[in-house]
């Protein structure tokens, strides 16, 4: 209880202060912050941008758990850009194929977009196994392979050409295939998906068997090899894992939105997004949807910025600087909270005991 | 030894040069070695070979740098502004030091605050995509020729020279001969392909191009024959180690960082003014990572980075100069590999045989089945050239020791 209230402390000490940097960083570039801030808050704080915070929190929150899933393997998943980019392509596809009655088409897409992002994954985590190629570089290099890859197919064989080469998009996804809204237009049913995947990431994580050897693996390999915790399967299953929940990143595009992919109407960055909100949420589901949402609540408001004549890339720059001094401050703070641990059970009698 | 050495390298180039021109002949591809594409592929070969030069610099004082395509994106983009106010040279200098202070912002997340070293450059390469987007929408939306997302373009450029007498540069006004052009039209075996290589490295070169190709000596020299570069590398193979005998281990980190920091800014700066003459934004497309690649590849070493750019640099400008001899290239690896599998047979190396074998009937059938290979493929070729080569050598690479460990001066060990 101590430790996460020192958490919370230490994070919001943390934003605190990288609002103070990046004011200064406004200021020597000739704008006024409080007034950024000012209408920041103004804009954002409105029920309609409130839903559209939701709205952008979504795919963050897939995002981010997909890289924390890696994080907690001591994995580092900068492929997800790749994996849902390549999910969304399939699942675009495929979900055009099928006629199921509605519940069931839905959910037919996105268990094609979990398996395809997992399947992407995977060769990440094959070279990983057999070759020991870091993940780091081998998920940047399929995320450039990815980019290419799609677009080939894209262009070879799902463009729907039915309106002569104007379309830039899949064909459509029938009714039966669509997530409907939670607020006609404003918020899309794919938000209590994000939800029940950010609590079911909680469950096997935080909850399960496997989750612990999970987090046991990341934490100390040798002790968990030692405990009988085979390693390479560990690392498959947590790529794959994360592979899969990346692929719903783009769904709320795919089956709430759009209904379709297409390579400028689905939305890009999302993995790059998804690491910085992980690491505010400090791989907590509950960290996470709260990150996501501060990210969203942010981007919702960049367009009003832009108005008021301040560059709407200020909102990007807030966010790395968050993250920076987030990560610094959370380093720093859990190094010192650890000594004082340490320093107690150094002058309490009982650790005499230990000692001998 | 060395003798012995230099042979083996001399017989194995002169392999490949008959190689190469006997493809080239067989397949009327001039395009192979012509001076246009080792020209382009040098232009193409520096920033990839500079961005590797700063990871090696960083992991060899013990810190990973994935940040390093963010440090290129603020070299290309205060080397773009400089350029533009002040010209070239002084645009250089801009790009260095814009990169060396993304260097420092890693050296203190990660040597002063000891924050996960992967992390800290994947936010650097954040901060630096977006930071310089709100610079640019201050500096230069409303300018003639800017906007969001590139800079007005600069008025002046940087020379280039031609050697004389080989590729017909000027001697005091006279015009020498293109000894080198005349070589290469001849199109001879062999000699026709030496002509277009050295003509390619020898004429319009830039200066920039100079400066890069000099950092990899001078960097090797100072890494391997100095006391800065012996305890340098110290922090990276053993720090506690280097700390006991009084090396300051996070200063040398910090030297070592900025060191990486103004090379990829330099890197970013022949982008943005010796490859164009204007800053657009995605102009370094990922070329931090490849160069992260190209260290990986050349096992840290200077002169393996080298092979690895120039690899890379090939691979692109080929793509660029001439799309349709791509398919030539099929059958300049399906020989390549066949000589190695032959190679592999005589020498008895079963796993090589298995891998070349796959190599040769792989790259055969491409050559005999492919015409062409669509352009959104072809993007892909150096990342899916980076995954092979390392599935293939990654048993013998070996980086530093401790890149990538976190170290706390003066704590028990």
């Amino acid at each position: 209880m101590r430790k996460s209230l020192n958490t919370l402390g230490s994070s919001v000490a943390a934003i605190i202060l990288a609002l103070v940097i990046c004011g200064v960083l406004l200021l020597i570039t000739g704008k006024n912050p409080l007034m950024a801030y000012g209408k920041i808050l103004e804009t954002g704080l409105t029920s309609e941008k409130l839903l559209e915070m939701l709205k952008r929190a979504t795919p963050l929150i897939f995002s981010a758990i997909a890289v924390a899933i890696g994080f907690k393997m001591n994995l580092f998943n900068i492929g997800v850009e790749g994996q849902y980019l390549f999910a969304a392509l399939i699942a675009a596809e495929m979900g055009t194929h099928v006629s199921l009655p509605a519940p069931l088409h839905v959910l037919f897409i996105l268990v094609v977009a979990m398996v395809s992002g997992a399947a992407w994954a995977s060769i990440a985590a094959i070279l990983k196994i057999t070759r020991g190629i870091n993940e780091v570089i081998s998920t940047i290099m399929l995320n450039y392979i990815a980019l290419s890859f799609i677009q080939w197919i894209f262009e070879t064989f799902f463009r729907d050409d039915s309106d002569g080469g104007l379309n830039v998009k899949t064909t459509e996804i029938a009714p039966s295939g669509r997530m409907p809204d939670l607020v006609h237009d404003r918020l899309n049913g794919m938000f209590i998906v994000a939800l029940l995947v950010a609590f079911l990431y909680w469950v096997i994580v935080f909850r399960s068997r496997f989750g612990f050897q999970l987090r046991a693996s990341g934490l100390n390999p040798i002790a968990a090899r030692t405990a009988g915790i085979p390693a390479n399967r560990m690392i498959l299953f947590a790529l794959l894992l994360s592979g899969a929940v990346a692929g719903l990143v783009a769904m709320p595009s795919v089956i709430g939105d759009v209904y379709a992919y297409g390579p400028s109407s689905t939305p890009t960055q999302f993995g790059f997004a998804g690491i910085t909100v992980a690491l505010l949420g400090r791989n907590h589901p509950f960290g996470i949807i709260v990150a996501a949402m501060l990210f969203g609540f942010l981007d919702s408001t960049s367009a009003v910025l832009q108005l008021s004549e301040i560059p709407s890339s200020i909102v990007k720059v807030i966010q790395a600087i968050i993250v920076l001094v987030v990560v610094i401050v959370n380093e720093a703070s859990s190094r010192r909270y650890n000594r004082k641990i340490a320093e107690q059970a150094a002058l309490s009698p009982k650790s005499l005991d230990v000692s001998r | 030894m060395t003798k012995t050495k230099n042979f083996k390298l001399f017989v194995l180039i002169s392999a490949a040069l008959a190689i190469i021109s006997t493809v080239r002949l067989w397949t009327d591809q001039d395009a192979l070695t012509s001076s246009d594409t080792i020209g382009t592929a040098l232009r193409l070969t520096v920033p990839i070979l500079l961005a590797g030069m700063a990871g090696l610099w960083a992991e060899r004082c013990g810190v990973l740098n994935i940040g390093i395509e963010g440090m290129m994106i603020f070299g290309t983009w205060f080397g773009a502004w400089g350029a533009w106010q002040f010209g070239p040279w002084v645009g250089l200098l801009f790009a260095i030091l814009g990169g060396m202070f993304g260097g420092l912002v890693h050296a203190v997340a990660t040597v002063r605050f000891n924050i996960d070293q992967v992390i800290s450059g994947v936010v650097i390469n954040l901060f630096a995509y977006f930071g310089v987007r709100y610079l640019s929408e201050l500096v230069y939306v409303g300018k003639p020729g800017g906007g969001i997302s590139q800079s007005p373009p600069q008025k002046w450029a940087l020379p280039k020279f031609n050697m004389p007498i080989l590729s017909g540069g000027e001697i005091a006004g006279w015009k020498s001969p293109d000894f080198l052009g005349w070589l290469e039209s001849q199109r001879w075996f062999i000699l026709g392909d030496l002509g277009g290589i050295s003509r390619g490295l020898t004429h319009s070169i830039s200066w920039a191009t100079v400066i890069a190709v000099i950092v990899v000596p001078v960097s090797a020299w100072v890494l391997w024959r100095t006391r800065f570069g012996l305890r340098l590398r110290s922090s990276g193979e053993s720090p506690v180690a280097a700390e006991s005998l009084g090396v300051k281990v996070n200063r040398l980190r910090y030297y070592g960082l900025l060191i990486s920091g103004g090379l990829a800014g330099l890197a970013g700066g022949t982008l943005s003014i010796v490859a164009s003459s204007y800053y657009r934004q995605g102009q370094t497309a990922g070329r931090g990572f490849i160069g992260l690649a190209t260290m990986i590849f050349g096992n840290w070493r200077p002169s393996g980075i080298l092979t690895g750019a120039m690899l890379f640099g090939y691979a692109e400008g080929i793509k660029l100069v001439a799309s349709d001899s791509i398919t030539a290239l099929f059958l300049l690896i399906a020989s390549m590999s066949g000589v190695f599998l032959l190679y592999a047979i005589i020498s008895r190396k079963r796993s090589q045989m298995l891998l070349t074998m796959c190599a040769f009937v792989l790259s055969a059938i491409a050559y005999r089945t492919i015409d062409t290979v669509p352009e959104s493929l072809t993007q892909s070729l150096p990342y899916v050239v980076t995954l092979i080569v390392l599935a293939t050598a990654n048993q013998r690479l070996r980086p530093p020791a401790m890149a990538g460990v976190p170290f706390r001066p003066g704590e028990p060990h």
